[in-house]
């Protein structure tokens, strides 16, 4: 049963990053002057929008199995809006945070905003995703051995890893170098999706490598 | 011999001061200088070279000058006089410059820009040490050759006003002086007024032969307000007006006596963006020099972008001017265009004095001179030099003379800035010999904690110190053989100038068996944990223990800001490093937090697994493994049973909210001060509350804060202390209030700014009176009574009375520091450490994080600039130098200081274990000694660097600094210990 499982995850997380690489290549076809660095906004937005479409394409086509007492549609409308509700709250609050961290108060707030979007998009929606708008469920798969399954098992490693990236992404602003991409917040959003990227590569593989050790309470 | 962990690391720490004290003192070089001066005093001047004919030159030249007036503008920009400043409030100046006889220059100050080594470089044209800085204060009389003391020597007459360091420096020089005290920054107009009301007098009298003035007020502006403060457009007015007076009455001098005078204006540094100066930022180090002489032709020229020269080129230019010996230190080469003028043979000859003299200083210092291409083009113009004396006395055509002669001069020009720049270069000598020994010292004090670690955090914490081992002595005596020959190896050596040389044989000695002995306690402990660890690994199947992420992140945390000191900007923006690590902190305790309130007892079984281990000597060998960082095993160690008492109601919102409330907090000083170097042009609210506007907002400001010290600080004080407290913080303001920082309600246009001497003194009463009481308190727990709840007052009495000396000896817009800091204590010992039950070493390191950000939240950074030494001054008459340096250092460290002080409060009133103590004490030298250790390795691995004197160096007195509080701290902790346990 692992086998089809690691695979089913490897082709998804390899499905993710085909989506960021080409929200990297696609619009410059379309839009004039379109490079990384220089339209970073813009490119944040579509790779926040691939990355979130992706990720609901995979829920949709993932998990058809939901009870009949869960299939009414106000259920789901109610469902949908609290995820809504969820992300937009994971992205203010990802606003809050980089703020303590001591992003600028009043200057740059679209970029800042931005990041915390694109950052919610790596993290908020899997977890959307993946366990629903439930608080205390996230707060048991992002503890110590609190994940179930081999998603969630990778959920917290490509979540971890994009926090990480972004963490560590914050680390060359001071450096005097002067590269264009060491502006606030360039190098944080590479660091994010470096991460994300590396989280997506590595899950599976550490996943297949310690699949002896990996017994789940629930299967 | 049997020590507790807390003594041992005391120990420790203590050797390791020694350690960084030599290596610091091998370090900062010593300046460059003649060795023996006494038999230089009545040398000849080098006669004119001459090569068969005999010249009849042999004398010096006579003056260029009868009477030079040197105004030194302290603080003075060069964007100041030659830019946009200078056209609008300067414009007598920006006349004499633009269109005046005068010559103009950039002259680029050396590091570090302070004060007293820049009045040194200019008037002996030497590079004065970079620890002449700390000595900046308290300046001994300068025993070098100088300006000064060769026209004293030569019966020149000087007059000098202005600063008093000037006095300090040259006691007895000075026919007639009047020195101001830079002591109170507040006041620039009274500073300058006193040197001013002089001029008129002096300038009529005219019996004298150099005048030197020296002005402090636009130095002092720009410390309170910074460089674009509208005070200072009416500074440079007024200094424009005291120029334009000297000027004229020069000029109408020299109409009746016809012999030209010269006029300098000079700085002896620059002004930082933010106001202070003693870095290496370009505002600092470029300051202005407008020679001003009828005997100079109008002006031609860009003014616009004047020559840059060396600060250090006035002197020997002066001395030229005046038709004084050269002093014999200076590597500055003469101002060429101040004697363009002469004829070419003068010139000539001035320039060969320059050049001797330079060539001199470079035998002395250099034993390989003669490869020095300096010296050899020296040698080539003086060949040169002394066939064109001949033809010149032959009297050949003038033409031609002049040709050649021109070429010469170029030569001889080329080879001043040759030698001038050997000779700067010779101050980056290091004293290798020493920085090894220092090296190796603090390396082994480091190993030895390493090694110590797991023993020290048993939880008897107690250790063996192999000191007295018969097994080792032969090693030891072998070391101490071994060390010995090197000794006399290397300073019998020729041509290597060692401090630890220069020390007494029983000194040297002491190092050296200090030495050896750490090599053999090193060993022992060394075969000791390699022995314990073969028995752990033939005993099969200990259990893995594994951290918590908290212990991860501090792990991570110690060794990613030691790695982050080898590169420039993140010394230079340390504090970025800090802040960032303790917002990592707190999300982390956040996340640790809520996991514990919603979840509960989620990762129960691991702790009990962890209970169940036998907590002595189980794991020390995994431990010494990972020993490289810290402490953090002690989790495994004596981490309780973890059954967290999930708090209910308010008080868990409380406990939720915590984390959040810490984080905003430190967001809010984070705005305070912008400090370090990239973002401190950056407003900041620290600049706002000082600038004269807002001074009602500061009062405000200032009374809230201290109100809420009391109300924090009271709750555990004795009623006595309590009443004391109320009133030594009255006194604070009543203190700010008297030196015209913040306003009384009632006095709103009251401007008479005393020192405030009383109310300080007022306050010290106070403080005095507080620690008082908490140590007589701590005794009688100690002797008398073994009453817990006593020596927790005294504690925290002592503890109180740090806080209210910080509150006296802090600038008022930082009070906020003060109290926030106490908040964010209160904050997570409440609802944070208490209920999660951290343990001792965790609790410590965290302690010594924010230690370290408040230490930054105070304005303080890596550069010799953000000191504030005006805190040495309060309530002090006149200057002191024990009191001042100790209140200027508590001052600086107050936020690692208060944040120890706690951590002591919190561990004898919170735990009841015995050792958590000791615990503190071993982690805090720990992890305090780790950034210095690889700090020295990593400044001798950077020694060439580019900004090895602007960025490295201060960090390397700051660190040095840093190992001598903690060792003070280290003591405190120990001595609380012993109470302790006697108790």
């Amino acid at each position: 049963m692992k086998d089809t499982d690691i695979k089913r995850l490897l082709y998804a997380h390899l499905l993710c990053i085909f989506s960021i690489i080409l929200s990297i290549f696609i619009p410059s076809f379309f839009l004039e002057n379109f490079s990384i660095l220089e339209t970073h906004l813009t490119w944040l937005c579509i790779c926040s929008v691939f990355v979130t479409a992706v990720n609901l394409v995979l829920y949709l086509v993932g998990k058809p199995n939901t009870s009949s007492k869960r299939s009414s549609l106000s259920y789901k409308v109610t469902r949908l809006l609290k995820c809504c509700i969820y992300f937009l709250m994971s992205c203010f609050s990802f606003h809050v945070i980089f703020v303590l961290y001591g992003a600028p108060l009043t200057e740059l707030v679209l970029e800042t905003f931005s990041l915390a979007v694109l950052l919610s998009t790596f993290t908020t929606v899997p977890c959307l995703c993946l366990l629903g708008p439930n608080f205390k469920a996230w707060l048991r798969v992002f503890s110590r051995n609190g994940a179930t399954s081999i998603w969630e098992n990778s959920l917290q490693i490509t979540t971890i890893s994009s926090f990480v990236g972004t963490w560590l992404g914050a680390f060359p602003i001071p450096l005097d170098w002067g590269r264009p991409w060491q502006e606030w917040p360039i190098s944080c959003t590479l660091g994010a999706t470096f991460g994300y990227m590396a989280g997506l590569v590595i899950s599976p593989l550490w996943i297949y490598w310690n699949r002896k050790e990996l017994t789940y309470k629930n299967n | 011999m049997r020590l507790g962990s807390g003594a041992f690391a005391a120990c420790c720490v203590v050797i390791e001061v020694l350690g960084v004290a030599l290596f610091l003192r091998g370090f900062f070089p010593a300046p460059i200088c003649f060795s023996s001066r006494t038999e230089n005093e009545a040398e000849p001047p080098a006669p004119e070279p001459s090569s068969g004919a005999s010249s009849n030159w042999t004398k010096l030249p006579p003056p260029l000058f009868s009477k030079i007036v040197i105004v030194l503008i302290d603080g003075l920009r060069d964007d100041f006089v030659f830019g946009s400043k200078g056209v609008k409030f300067m414009p007598y100046t920006t006349y004499l410059v633009e269109k005046g006889p005068s010559h103009s220059f950039v002259a680029e100050a050396k590091p570090p820009t302070v004060t007293m080594p820049r009045i040194k470089a200019l008037m002996t044209g030497s590079l004065p040490g970079f620890i002449d800085v700390v000595r900046n204060l308290n300046s001994p009389t300068l025993l070098e050759d100088s300006v000064i003391s060769r026209a004293r020597a030569a019966g020149k007459r000087i007059v000098f006003y202005g600063d008093e360091t000037w006095v300090k420096l040259f006691p007895k020089h000075f026919v007639e002086y009047d020195g101001t005290t830079s002591f109170f920054v507040s006041d620039y107009t009274e500073v300058d007024d006193n040197v001013t009301r002089h001029l008129d007098k002096v300038l009529k009298r005219r019996d004298w032969d150099m005048l030197i003035l020296h002005y402090l007020g636009l130095d002092h502006i720009g410390h309170i307000s910074g460089p674009s403060s509208p005070l200072i457009g009416h500074k440079l007015s007024e200094m424009d007006g005291v120029l334009m007076k000297v000027h004229t009455s020069l000029l109408s001098e020299e109409r009746e006596t016809l012999v030209p005078n010269l006029l300098v204006l000079c700085a002896d540094h620059g002004m930082a963006e933010t106001g202070g100066h003693g870095a290496s930022s370009p505002e600092e180090v470029n300051t202005p020099l407008v020679l001003i002489s009828s005997a100079f032709g109008r002006k031609h020229g860009d003014i616009r972008h004047p020559k840059r020269v060396q600060q250090t080129d006035l002197a020997a230019t002066l001395s030229i001017g005046l038709g004084l010996p050269i002093p014999e230190n200076s590597v500055g080469s003469l101002l060429f265009p101040v004697v363009e003028g002469k004829p070419m043979r003068e010139q000539l000859r001035f320039l060969h004095l320059n050049t001797v003299q330079l060539s001199k200083l470079l035998q002395e210092n250099v034993p390989s001179y003669k490869k020095d291409p300096g010296f050899e083009q020296f040698k080539v113009s003086e060949r040169l030099h002394g066939n064109w004396i001949r033809l010149y006395l032959e009297e050949s055509s003038s033409e031609v003379l002049f040709n050649l002669g021109s070429k010469l001069r170029r030569q001889y020009l080329d080879a001043l800035r040759t030698l001038s720049l050997s000779l700067s270069r010779q101050m980056a000598q290091y004293d290798v010999y020493s920085m090894v020994v220092g090296t190796v010292v603090v390396l082994e004090v480091l190993t030895l904690l390493l090694l110590s670690v797991p023993q020290a955090l048993s939880s008897k914490a107690e250790l063996d110190v192999p000191l007295l081992s018969p097994v080792f002595s032969l090693l030891f005596y072998l070391v101490l053989l071994v060390l010995s020959a090197l000794h006399v190896i290397v300073c019998t050596s020729a041509g290597s100038r060692c401090y630890l040389c220069s020390l007494s044989w029983p000194a040297a000695g002491g190092v050296m068996v200090l030495i050896s002995t750490l090599l053999c306690a090193v060993t022992s402990a060394l075969a000791k944990t390699l022995a314990r660890g073969k028995l752990l690994s033939q005993t099969p199947a200990h259990p893995i223990s594994r951290w918590s992420e908290l212990d991860l992140l501090i792990l991570l945390g110690t060794v990613g800001h030691v790695l982050s000191l080898g590169a420039s900007s993140f010394v230079e923006e340390e504090h970025q490093t800090w802040y960032f690590l303790i917002n990592t902190l707190c999300l982390a305790l956040c996340h640790e937090v809520y996991r514990s309130c919603f979840l509960g007892d989620d990762c129960g079984p691991q702790h009990c697994l962890h209970a169940e281990e036998e907590p002595e000597g189980a794991t020390p060998a995994l431990q010494a493994k990972r020993a490289d960082c810290n402490v953090l095993e002690l989790d495994a160690v004596s981490k309780g049973p973890s059954s967290v008492e999930v708090p209910r109601g308010c008080e868990r919102w409380m406990v939720l909210a915590s984390p959040w409330l810490v984080l905003t907090c430190c967001r809010l000083l984070r705005s305070l001060n912008q400090t370090g170097v990239q973002w401190a042009h950056r407003p900041d609210l620290g600049h706002w509350l000082t600038s004269s506007d807002h001074k009602a907002e500061l009062s405000v400001l200032a009374a809230l804060s201290l109100i809420m010290i009391f109300v924090l600080v009271q709750r555990r004080c004795s009623p006595a202390s309590k009443v004391a407290m109320a009133f030594g913080l009255l006194g604070v303001y009543c203190y700010r209030a008297a030196i015209g920082n913040v306003l009384f309600p009632w006095q709103q246009d009251n401007k008479d700014i005393s020192k405030g001497i009383t109310e300080a003194r007022f306050v010290y009463v106070f403080v005095l009176g507080i620690l008082f009481t908490g140590t007589k308190d701590l005794l009688k727990s100690q002797v008398i009574t073994t009453d817990s709840a006593a020596r927790t007052l005294g504690l925290w009495e002592v503890y109180s009375g740090l806080v209210l000396l910080a509150a006296l000896l802090f600038r008022p817009h930082n009070l906020p520091v003060l109290v926030l800091s106490l908040l964010v204590q209160a904050i997570l010992t409440t609802f944070i450490w208490r209920p999660l039950r951290h343990d001792a070493a965790e609790i410590t390191v965290m302690h010594y994080w924010f230690g370290q950000a408040f230490f930054y939240f105070q304005g303080n950074s890596n550069s010799i600039t953000t000191v504030d030494i005006s805190a040495g001054f309060v309530g002090l008459d006149t200057y002191m130098e024990i009191p001042a340096v100790f209140l200027t250092a508590f001052a600086t460290y107050a936020g690692p200081v208060l944040w120890a002080s706690h951590l002591v409060n919190f561990l004898s009133s919170e735990t009841n274990s015995s050792s958590a103590l000791s615990h503190a004490c071993f982690c805090y030298a720990l992890v305090c000694s780790f950034p210095v250790s690889a700090y020295i390795i990593l400044v001798t691995s950077l020694r060439y660097h580019l900004f090895i004197w602007s960025v490295f160096s201060p960090k390397l007195l700051y660190e040095g600094m840093h190992l001598l509080v903690t060792a003070a701290v280290c003591v405190f902790f120990t001595a609380m210990d012993r109470t302790n346990t006697k108790s």
